[in-house]
């Protein structure tokens, strides 16, 4: 497979709300030796499966492994995305049935973006630059579904005067948790105020984390208490896209 | 116990402003957390022994009915009794009976869960019986006049100054400012009331069929006293409490300090088989074992059983970022964190405990430090299904999501309608690159700013690109 076919979940945060993301996740790939297609998309139905709406979440999945079949890999921008389809669309369909097969084949070509340039790519460095304190928040989908921690740090070592300083807590979820940071806000804002004390006790000027989700909430609090810290898409730095502003900050 | 669970929201907002339990709280994660860690970390073979653990109460639950009959059969023999209760009401009724046989005027009771699940000290109140609790935090509470927020730490909401004002008001003590000298103080109480009791009552960590033995953990001692001075003692528990050998509580022994308490192995571990024998020179006259189903055979070959594994250790609630929020008496029942989200509407329903399994971020620490590996997640996610399909799920909610999933199914109305409020946000927010409010996100903006969207979705963005790619 000299130059695989990857497809892009861009995932639905990505596509509406910060499509530089999705940007530099082709650049990525590409540099990586990926020819990349994005094949059209909605979401991966993880809202509806965790509001307990199995059947639409049944109905998406399907739409899904339709849209992605055939390519090498499917790559997403996202732990979380990735881990929906990873570990949750086979439990969505009768094992033994060609759907559950399908779903099965689907799970095992996808990969979130910078495990699969590290793990998958053989990469190790990037040739990028940027002059920051940053630290470097682990989504829980990303940590504990699939099992990056490392992979990110790794990359991110080799930009060039880039200081990565370890977030204390970084086990901790920062309460986004889809739905839940708006159906229990007050929960919610106690974790993600948490999550922000501990960045600023760092002294990062960034904060870096692989998944939307937990940027927006991240970079929406930092915001609110009127904090110099900024967020970004780890992609976005590895890639060297930082013409857009960061995450909720003007341009 | 009258359960608060469906007023979860309230009794968190309650638990938010409250700087005493914040306090507690705070010294609670850093403690359980490492030392757990560190325990895990000292034994190589710890995710091994997990998965041994795990794999022997999945075979007892698969053969329960034997083990159970067998263990019946096995305190029989030693001069004990076994005593079944389907419900609550069942076990009460028996406890109370046999305390009445015992013609008890006081009981002393060691920490059990069972005990707050069937409502066992208001009963005990009830038929006039006095009861004292002999774990310290236990008895705590009990002045309190409150419930157990924790299932090893039952006080673990309160402050060692609260304390010290509770004691002072029940015992006249001075302010006692050490925990040495609060602990000293409990213990001068209690030991009087040991030997007055008529009857003790424990709870059981493990009940082993090969012996009809059933075993206690704590590190008080408190357990040993309670069911050693008076002459009937009553052990209550559930029938997920049962392993197959004496070896197979020693492997659980292992998982369960660790997972706890971070400690190899607790200050007192008591295997106890039967009443007083002719030789003994201590031990209570009868020795009875009330074994409570309350639901639980009705999990085995559901969704559910796997939560049958569950062992009491609290390293679920010890690692969940909203226990560590709230605190367990926001649960509003008796079993809080991800255990209890899980527990509480196999117990009372989930029409009554339905914000339990809903108010958790799906973070999968809990699942990740479960000694027993018990898929906590995937079971919330199980009782949010029931929930969405159930009568009391919120019209608002359900609508909102199906109305979501209706355009997610079909994305020539997602991508056009994506792209026009994209396009729109994208405009009013192109100023400052967030919203401090906006229609509808009330619960987002009400403590974080919403990042703008950048005004084009990257669909659009990309099939537009210069014809220049392939």
């Amino acid at each position: 497979m000299s130059q695989p076919h990857v497809a892009l979940l861009v995932t639905c945060l990505v596509d509406l709300f910060r499509p530089s993301v999705g940007f530099a996740a082709v650049k990525l790939l590409e540099r990586a030796g990926c020819r990349v297609d994005v094949p059209r998309q909605t979401c991966c139905g993880q809202p509806a499966y965790n509001q307990g709406d199995r059947a639409d979440a049944v109905l998406i999945a399907r739409q899904t492994i339709a849209a992605f079949a055939g390519y090498d890999y499917v790559v997403a921008p996202s732990g979380s995305c990735a881990g929906m389809l990873r570990k949750h669309y086979p439990a969505l369909f009768d094992e033994a049935s060609a759907e559950g097969a399908a779903a099965r084949d689907l799970a095992a070509r996808t990969f979130e973006l910078i495990s699969f340039l590290t793990d998958v790519r053989g990469i190790d460095a990037v040739e990028a630059s940027l002059a920051a304190r940053a630290t470097y928040h682990d989504s829980c989908s990303g940590l504990r579904e699939l099992g990056i921690r490392e992979q990110p740090r790794r990359l991110l070592a080799s930009v060039r005067g880039l200081q990565l300083d370890e977030l204390p807590n970084a086990e901790v979820c920062c309460g986004f948790g889809g739905t839940f940071c708006v159906k229990y806000p007050e929960i919610s804002t106690r974790m993600v105020s948490d999550k922000v004390a501990d960045i600023e006790a760092t002294g990062a000027d960034l904060v870096l984390a692989g998944d939307l989700g937990c940027l927006m909430n991240i970079a929406g609090r930092l915001k609110r208490q009127g904090s110099r810290v900024e967020a970004r898409h780890v992609a976005e730095v590895l890639a060297g896209d930082l013409d857009a502003p960061p995450i909720a900050a003007a341009r | 116990m009258q359960p608060t669970s469906l007023a979860f929201k309230q009794n968190a907002h309650r638990a938010l402003a409250d700087p005493a339990l914040q306090q507690a709280l705070g010294f609670a994660r850093t403690g359980f957390q490492q030392k757990r860690a560190d325990a895990a970390a000292r034994l190589p073979e710890f995710e091994a022994l997990r998965d041994a653990a795990k794999a022997i109460k999945d075979h007892t639950l698969a053969h329960l009915d034997l083990y159970l009959e067998a263990f019946e059969r096995k305190v029989v023999e030693q001069g004990g009794k076994v005593h079944w209760a389907r419900d609550d009401a069942e076990a009460r009724a028996i406890v109370l009976r046999l305390c009445r046989e015992a013609g008890a005027r006081s009981v002393t009771k060691s920490k059990s869960m069972i005990a707050e699940e069937i409502g066992l000290n208001e009963a005990l109140e009830a038929a006039g019986i006095a009861r004292v609790e002999t774990d310290l935090g236990e008895y705590i509470v009990q002045l309190a006049g409150q419930t157990p927020s924790h299932i090893l730490a039952p006080a673990i909401h309160m402050t060692k100054s609260q304390v010290s004002q509770l004691f002072a008001k029940h015992h006249g003590t001075p302010p006692l400012d050490e925990p040495e000298a609060l602990l000293g103080e409990a213990r001068r109480v209690l030991r009087q009331r040991y030997f007055e009791a008529d009857v003790g009552i424990t709870g059981a960590n493990f009940l082993v069929a090969e012996t009809g033995s059933i075993v206690l953990v704590t590190n008080e001692g408190n357990a040993e006293l309670t069911q050693g001075l008076p002459t009937t003692h009553i052990a209550i528990a559930s029938i997920d409490k049962l392993v197959p050998t004496l070896d197979d509580a020693c492997t659980l022994l292992r998982v369960l300090a660790r997972s706890a308490t971070g400690q190899e192995f607790s200050a007192y571990t008591t295997f106890l088989t039967g009443p007083r024998r002719a030789a003994d020179l201590d031990g209570p006259k009868s020795f009875h074992v009330v074994l409570l189903d309350n639901g639980r055979s009705a999990m085995i070959g559901t969704e559910l059983q796997d939560m049958l594994r569950c062992i009491r250790c609290g390293a679920c609630m010890n690692h969940c970022p909203v226990y560590l929020a709230t605190g367990g008496h926001a649960y509003g029942w008796v079993y809080p964190g991800p255990m209890g989200a899980v527990l509480t509407p196999s117990f009372i329903g989930i029409e009554q405990g339905r914000h339990l399994p809903s108010a958790s971020t799906f973070c999968g620490r809990c699942e990740q430090v479960c000694p027993m590996r018990i898929p906590l997640p995937r079971m919330m996610r199980y009782w949010r299904e029931q929930h969405f399909a159930g009568p009391s799920s919120p019209p608002v909610q359900r609508y909102a999501t199906r109305l979501w999933a209706f355009a997610a199914k079909r994305a020539w109305l997602y991508q056009p309608a994506a792209r026009l409020i994209v396009a729109l946000l994208g405009a009013m927010g192109r100023r400052t690159g967030r919203f401090r409010r906006l229609p509808l996100a009330g619960g987002w903006t009400v403590s974080r700013d919403l990042p703008a969207p950048q005004g084009k979705t990257f669909q659009s963005r990309w099939r537009a690109r210069p014809a220049s790619r392939p």
